[in-house]
C-alpha cells in the first residue's frame, strides 16, 4: 500500500538512471542514514545521561559491535566486488587487510628504517630514522593504506589470468600465507620491535582525539583525554558510507558491467571486446583498495594494537567470504547484511545461552556455550545455504516484492 | 662463490653432506605422504560430488577423537577401530540425508561454504562429546628410528608411507575392479549419464563420504600418533590444500605425487633458504610452489583438462 | 517464509536478552571478569589454568566467606585465545565493576594495555604478555608479577652455564631456540641475542608457524647444527610435537628446556614415559602436596562445588599457576582494603594494592603454600617483583622441581625493559611517572 511505484514517472534520463527507482527506497536510505548518523549517537547519549544505560554499555556497543560491524562491512564490500561482481574467489582477504593495517602504521610513524652500527665499546647501537614526515590524519592514512593494498592486490591477482575457480581460490591462499609471514618476519614493517606487534600512535582529527590519549592542562590540573567512542564510530561510518556509494556507482556503470560479463562467461566477454587482463586486475585493485581501507580501519579504530599474524589469520579470510555469500553475491546491500549476520549472531548466541540458562536456573559453562554457539552457527549457515543460496540480499528483494503487492496480492 | 649464489643454491648446497641431504629428501617425501593422506579424502569427495570438502580436516579430527575416545573407555583397539568406522559410516548417512540431497545442483561455492558450516558444527560436536583434553592415541605404531648409512629414518614416518601405499592400492582396486567403484567413476564423469543408467546418486554419495571418513581415520591415526589427539589436528587441512592444487582436485595419484613434490619442495626450501630469511617459510612456499605449477597447468598436474566453449 | 520467521524470532530474542541495563552490585562483593579459553587449539592449556583461579576464589568464599567478608563473584567469558573475542568479552564485562583482568593471551594483553588507565582496570599478566610493561613508571596499570619472559631467558642461560660448569664455559656453545612464530615466541630473542654477544655462545633461532603440527624441517636443522642445548618456546600442539620429535630424533632431553608454557602435564601426554628427562621453566612449585590444595579438595570438591571432573587437575602445573594468579589478586585486594579501610575495592585502590604488594614467604606459609614460590615484592617502578625462576623436570609420571630459585640477570634485563618502555612512552606521548 505504502510501497508502490504507481504515480512515479521518470521525466528525464537522469531520473531514469537514478540509483533508486522508487521514492520510497530513496527515503528509506535517507532514513537509515539518519538513524545511523543522528539517532544512534544522540539516542545513546541521552540514554546514558538519563541513567537508563551504563556508560560502559554504550562503549561496549560502539567499540565491540558497531565498529566491528563497520570494519567487516567494509571488507565485505571489497570482497564482494571481486567475488560477487567479477567472479574471482579470493581467500586472501585477511592478508590484504593486513597490508592496509601495516601500510597505515608505516605511514603514521614516518616509514622508519633502522640504522645500526657498533659503537667504540663494541655495543650494538641502533636508531630509527624516518624517511617521511609522520602522518597523523586517519582519513589520509586510510586512503594511503588502500592505495598500497591495491598495488599488492594487483600483483597477487596476476595468476587469475591463467587460473580459475577453486584453483584460484586456493592459489590466493598463497597471498594470504605469504603476507602473514611478512607481517611476522619483515622487521621493517613493525619498526623492529622484538614482539612484531604494531601500535597506533596518538592521532587527532578536527581537533578531536581519535587514538591514543592526550594530556592537557585544564583549570591548572592535568587532564588526560581519551578518544570518545562516538568519534571513532562517526569517522568509520562516514568512511563506509562514502565507499559504499562509490562501489554502488562503480558496479552499475561500465566497469561493473564489464566485471559481470567476465563473471558470467569470460570467453563471451572477450568476444564482445572486454579485455580480461585489464578488467580482472581492475577488480583486484578496487577490491584490495577496499580491503586495505578496512584493514587500516581495524587497526586504527578497532584494535589499536595488533600482531599481524594473529589479527589477519586465515579464519578472518573465511569469515569475510562468509559475509559475502550469506549476504548475497553481487549485492552492495548484501555485503552489509552479511557482515551483520556473521558479526552479530555469534555474539548474540554467546550472550543468549547463559541468559536462557539463567532463566531456568541452569548454569551453562562457557565451554559448552562456545560449543553450542559453533554448532548452531554451523547449522545456521548450512540451513541458510540450503534454503536461500542467493543470500540475505535475495530475501530482502523478495520482501520488497511482497511489500509492493501488499495488501492486495492480485 | 658469491654470497648471492650461495643463497640461490642453498637448497642444493645442503647436499654437501650427502647423508644430511638424503635425510632431508627422505623426510620431505615422507612428510609429503602424510599430507597426501589428508588430501586423499578431499579428492574422493570432489570426484563424486564436485564438492570441495573443507570439513575434511575436521573429519580427521573427529575420526581420531572417536578412536582415542573409544580406546580411552577401555574398548580393545580392533573393536574401537570398527566402532569408529561405524561412526564414520553413520556420519556419512546423516550428512547425505541432512545436507547433500538438499544441495543438488547448487554452485560450487555454495557447496564449499556448506562444508565450512559442517566443519564448524562437527568440531564443536566432537569436543562436546569427548572433551578438549589432549588424548594419547597409541594403536601400536612403532616409535623410534634406525640409521642406515648414518641417514636417520623414523619408523612412524615409514609406517605412514607404507600405510599410504596400501591405502592407495586398496582405493585403486576398489575404484577399478568393483562394481561400486565403476559406478563411482561413472558418477565422477557425468552425473546425468550415471543417473540415466540407473546408478543411485545418493548411495554413491554415502559410500564416498564413508570412504573418505575412513581415509580421515587413517590420517588422524598417523598424525595423532605424533601430537596426540586435539583440536589443532583439524588445521592440517591447510597443509593438504597445496597438495590438492598441485595434484589436481580429481586425481588420486595426483594427491600422492603432489604430496611428494610439496613435501620435498618445502623441506628443501625451509632447510636451505629458511635460515637466510628468518625461517618458517614452508607454509607459504608450498602454496607458491603449487601456484607456479598452476600457472603452467591451470587444472593441476593430473587434473582433467578444462575445455571452454561459448 | 520459514526463514523470515526465523529472522524475526532472532530479532525478538535479541531484544529480549537486553544487553543494556546498568549492573547493580552488592557492596559486599567484588566482581572479576575472567577471560578464559576452554575451546579452540589451546584449550588443553586453558582449562586447568582457568580452573585453578576459580577453584581458589571458590575456596576463599566457602572457607573464609570471601576476602575480609567480601564475597568474590566472577563471570567467565570464552575467548578461544582469540584477540577479537577477548576484546569483546572485556568490553562487555568491564562495566560490571571489574577492577582486575587477566587477559590470558599475548594479543589481548597488547590490546588492553593502552586503555587500562581509562578503564581503571588492573592488568595482571603473570609470566606472559608484554615484558617491558614491568616498568611501572610507564605502565602504571600493568603488572607482570612474579616474573617475565626476559627474566626467564636470562635465568635459563644462567642455569645452562651452571650445568656446563661456569658461565665462562658457555663460550662457543651452541644453543638453539625453537619458538612459536608469534609475539609470544619472539619475546626472548632480544635478550638471548644480547647475552650471546656478552657470553659468546652461538644462538640459532628456529621459528615454527602456528599450529606447529609439522616440524620436520625444524628438527632436520637441529640434526644438522647439533646444538648443545635447546630452548623450546612453544605453545599448544607445538609442544607435544617438538617433544615427540626430540625423542624420535634422539636428542638428549636432559638438554632441552621448555618455557613455562611448554612445561605442563598436557605437553608430555602423547609421549608419556618417553619424555622422561625433559625440563621446563616455572615460577612456582609443581605437584599437589600443599596444605592449601588438600583443603581445596576437601572444602570445594568435598562439598561438590568444584568443576565436573575438575579434581584431576589439582596439583597440575597450570592449575597451580591459576592458584598463584588467584592468590596474588586476593592478597592485593586485602592490601587495598587495609589501606583504604573499605570493603569493596575500586580500580584505583586495587591498583594501589597491587603496587604495594609484599607477598612474603611467611604469608605464603599462612595460606598453606609454604615454599610454593619465592616472596613477591612489587614496587612503584618494578611491577615484576623479583622474578624467581625454577627448573622442573618430567620423570615420566610427574613434574619435579630440580633447581633452586634462580634469580634472573637483573643487571641485563632491567635496562632492556627500561629502554623498551621509554621507547613506548615516547611513541605514545606518555610522560613517565616519578617513582
Amino acid at each position: 500500500m505504502f510501497y508502490r511505484e504507481a504515480g512515479q514517472f521518470y521525466t528525464s534520463y537522469a531520473k531514469d538512471q537514478g540509483i533508486f527507482q522508487l521514492r520510497q527506497d530513496k527515503y528509506g536510505l535517507w532514513g537509515i542514514l539518519f538513524i545511523a548518523f543522528i539517532v544512534i549517537p544522540v539516542g545513546l547519549y541521552l540514554l546514558v545521561q538519563g541513567g537508563l544505560m551504563a556508560a560502559s554499555t554504550k562503549d561496549y556497543l560502539y567499540n565491540s559491535i558497531f565498529l566491528l560491524l563497520l570494519v567487516n562491512s567494509m571488507a565485505a564490500l571489497g570482497l564482494n566486488i571481486l567475488t560477487g561482481y567479477c567472479g574471482q574467489i579470493s581467500l586472501g582477504t585477511a592478508g590484504f587487510m593486513g597490508v592496509g593495517a601495516f601500510a597505515a602504521y608505516k605511514f603514521s610513524t614516518g616509514m622508519n628504517y633502522r640504522n645500526q652500527h657498533e659503537d667504540d665499546a663494541g655495543e650494538l647501537v641502533s636508531q630509527l630514522v624516518p624517511m617521511l614526515p609522520p602522518i597523523d590524519n586517519p582519513l589520509i592514512l586510510m586512503i594511503l593504506a588502500g592505495a598500497v593494498t591495491s598495488v599488492v592486490g594487483v600483483i597477487f591477482g596476476l595468476p587469475s589470468l591463467r587460473i580459475k575457480g577453486f584453483y584460484l581460490a586456493v592459489a590466493t591462499l598463497a597471498a594470504q600465507f605469504f603476507l602473514v609471514w611478512c607481517f611476522s618476519r619483515v622487521e621493517w614493517l613493525y619498526d623492529y620491535v622484538s614482539s612484531s606487534t604494531i601500535q597506533v600512535p596518538p592521532m587527532k582529527l578536527f581537533g578531536l582525539v581519535v587514538t591514543g590519549s592526550e594530556t592537557v592542562m585544564r583549570d591548572g590540573q592535568q587532564v588526560t583525554i581519551y578518544p570518545a567512542a562516538e568519534t571513532k564510530y562517526l569517522i568509520c561510518l562516514a568512511t563506509v558510507v562514502f565507499f559504499a556509494f562509490v562501489a554502488k556507482n562503480m558496479v552499475r556503470g561500465r566497469i561493473g558491467r564489464a566485471w559481470m560479463a567476465i563473471r558470467d562467461m569470460d570467453i563471451a566477454a572477450q568476444l564482445i571486446g572486454i579485455r580480461p587482463l585489464a578488467t580482472k586486475l581492475l577488480a583486484f585493485a578496487v577490491s584490495s583498495f577496499f580491503c586495505g581501507v578496512a584493514g587500516a580501519m581495524l587497526f586504527i579504530f578497532y584494535l589499536g594494537a595488533l600482531e599481524g599474524a594473529e589479527a589477519f589469520n586465515i579464519n578472518e579470510s573465511f569469515a569475510v567470504l562468509f559475509m559475502v555469500i550469506i549476504g548475497g553475491l553481487g549485492s552492495i546491500t548484501g555485503a552489509f547484511l552479511g557482515a551483520a549476520f556473521i558479526t552479530l549472531i555469534p555474539i548474540f548466541l554467546v550472550i543468549f545461552f547463559p541468559w536462557l540458562g539463567g532463566q531456568f536456573g541452569i548454569p551453562v559453562s562457557t565451554a559448552l556455550v562456545e560449543h553450542i554457539q559453533f554448532m548452531i552457527f554451523g547449522a545456521l549457515i548450512i540451513i541458510f545455504l540450503i534454503m536461500e543460496p542467493l543470500g540475505l540480499a535475495r530475501l530482502w528483494q523478495i520482501g520488497k516484492e511482497r511489500l509492493r503487492q501488499w495488501p492486495f496480492p492480485y | 662463490m658469491g654470497e648471492f649464489w650461495e643463497f640461490v643454491l642453498a637448497p642444493v648446497l645442503i647436499f654437501e653432506s650427502w647423508q644430511f641431504g638424503m635425510e632431508v629428501v627422505i623426510s620431505g617425501l615422507l612428510a609429503g605422504v602424510m599430507y597426501s593422506l589428508v588430501a586423499l579424502g578431499f579428492v574422493l569427495i570432489y570426484k563424486a560430488s564436485g564438492m570441495f570438502n573443507f570439513a575434511q580436516g575436521v573429519l580427521v579430527l573427529f575420526a581420531a577423537l572417536n578412536l582415542a575416545g573409544f580406546i580411552g573407555l577401555g574398548i580393545p583397539i580392533p573393536l574401537a577401530i570398527l566402532l569408529t568406522i561405524g561412526v564414520m559410516i553413520l556420519f556419512a548417512i546423516v550428512v547425505e540425508y541432512l545436507i547433500l540431497r538438499h544441495l543438488v545442483n547448487q554452485e560450487q561455492i555454495i557447496l564449499f561454504m556448506a562444508t565450512i558450516g559442517l566443519a564448524f558444527f562437527l568440531s564443536a560436536f566432537g569436543e562436546t562429546i569427548w572433551g578438549s583434553d589432549v588424548k594419547k592415541l597409541d594403536v601400536g605404531i612403532p616409535q623410534g628410528r634406525f640409521e642406515p648409512f648414518g641417514i636417520q629414518i623414523q619408523y612412524l614416518e615409514l609406517t605412514a608411507g607404507a600405510v599410504a601405499a596400501a591405502l592407495v592400492t586398496v582405493l585403486a582396486i576398489f575404484f577399478n575392479k568393483t562394481k561400486i567403484g565403476r559406478a563411482l567413476r561413472a558418477v565422477a564423469d557425468d552425473h546425468q549419464a550415471a543417473l540415466s543408467v540407473g546408478i543411485n546418486l545418493r548411495t554413491i554419495w554415502i559410500i564416498v563420504w564413508a570412504v573418505s571418513g575412513i581415509v580421515a581415520l587413517v590420517a588422524g591415526t598417523m598424525w595423532g600418533a605424533k601430537s596426540g589427539v586435539q583440536f589443532s589436528l583439524s588445521e592440517i587441512a591447510l597443509k593438504a590444500l597445496p597438495v590438492l592444487i598441485l595434484g589436481g582436485f580429481e586425481s588420486i595419484p595426483g594427491a600422492i605425487i603432489g604430496g611428494l613434490i610439496i613435501g620435498l619442495g618445502e623441506k628443501l626450501a625451509e632447510v636451505g633458504w629458511g635460515p637466510y630469511v628468518g625461517g618458517a617459510i614452508e607454509d607459504w612456499f608450498a602454496y607458491i610452489l603449487a601456484m607456479v605449477f598452476l600457472v603452467f597447468r591451470p587444472q593441476g598436474l593430473f587434473g582433467e583438462k578444462i575445455i571452454e566453449r561459448v | 517464509m520459514r526463514l523470515k520467521g526465523l529472522t524475526l524470532g532472532l530479532a525478538a530474542a535479541v531484544a529480549a536478552t537486553g544487553i543494556a541495563a546498568p549492573a547493580v552490585q552488592a557492596a559486599d562483593s567484588q566482581y572479576f571478569p575472567l577471560l578464559t579459553y576452554r575451546t579452540g587449539p589451546y584449550a588443553p592449556n586453558g582449562i586447568p589454568f582457568a580452573n585453578g583461579t576459580i577453584d581458589y576464589f571458590n575456596y576463599v568464599n566457602l572457607k573464609h566467606g570471601g576476602v575480609n567478608g567480601v564475597k568474590l563473584v566472577w563471570e567467565e567469558c570464552e575467548t578461544a585465545y582469540n584477540t577479537k573475542k577477548g576484546v569483546e568479552c572485556f568490553e562487555r564485562l568491564k562495566g560490571k565493576g571489574a577492577t582486575v583482568v587477566y587477559p590470558n593471551s599475548t594479543g589481548i594483553t597488547y590490546k588492553l594495555i593502552p586503555n587500562a588507565p581509562k578503564d581503571k582496570v588492573v592488568i595482571l599478566s603473570s609470566g606472559y604478555g608484554r615484558t617491558d610493561a614491568s616498568d611501572g613508571r610507564v605502565f602504571p596499570w600493568v603488572f607482570t608479577a612474579p616474573t617475565t619472559y626476559w627474566s626467564q631467558a636470562s635465568a635459563f642461560i644462567k642455569y645452562i652455564g651452571a650445568q656446563e660448569g661456569g658461565m665462562d664455559k658457555l663460550k662457543g656453545k651452541k644453543i638453539a631456540l625453537i619458538y612459536h612464530n608469534s609475539a609470544y615466541g619472539k619475546e626472548p630473542i632480544r635478550t638471548l641475542n644480547l647475552l650471546a654477544r656478552k657470553l659468546g655462545y652461538k644462538l640459532t633461532t628456529l621459528a615454527v608457524n602456528h599450529p606447529g603440527q609439522e616440524q620436520k624441517a625444524t628438527w632436520l636443522q637441529i640434526r644438522r647444527d647439533r646444538p648443545d642445548w635447546i630452548l623450546l618456546w612453544g605453545w599448544g600442539v607445538m609442544n607435544q610435537v617438538a617433544i615427540k620429535e626430540a625423542i624420535n630424533t634422539g636428542f638428549n632431553l636432559e638438554r632441552m628446556i621448555g618455557v613455562w608454557w611448554s612445561g605442563a602435564e598436557t605437553d608430555v601426554v602423547p609421549s608419556g614415559a618417553a619424555a622422561k628427562g625433559y625440563k621446563a621453566g616455572t615460577f612456582h612449585a609443581a605437584g599437589g602436596d600443599f596444605p592449601l590444595f588438600h583443603d581445596i579438595k576437601k572444602v570445594v570438591y568435598g562439598a561438590g562445588k568444584g568443576f565436573k571432573d575438575g579434581e584431576k587437575y589439582i596439583g597440575q602445573v597450570l592449575w597451580n599457576r591459576g592458584i598463584l594468579t588467584g592468590v596474588i589478586t586476593t592478597e592485593a585486594m586485602r592490601n587495598a582494603q587495609k589501606k583504604f579501610g573499605v570493603k569493596r575495592v575500586n580500580g584505583d585502590q586495587m591498583r594501589w594494592g597491587f603496587e604495594n604488594l609484599n607477598l612474603t614467604e611467611s604469608r605464603l606459609a599462612e595460606l598453606g603454600l609454604k615454599g610454593f614460590t619465592k616472596g613477591i615484592k612489587i614496587t612503584c617502578a618494578d611491577h615484576e617483583g623479583n622474578g624467581p625462576v625454577l627448573i622442573q623436570q618430567w620423570d615420566g609420571k610427574k613434574w619435579n622441581i630440580i633447581s633452586d630459585f634462580i634469580s634472573p640477570m637483573q643487571e641485563v634485563v632491567r635496562p632492556l625493559i627500561e629502554k623498551s618502555a621509554a621507547a613506548y612512552a615516547k611513541a605514545n606521548k606518555i610522560t613517565p611517572r616519578k617513582c
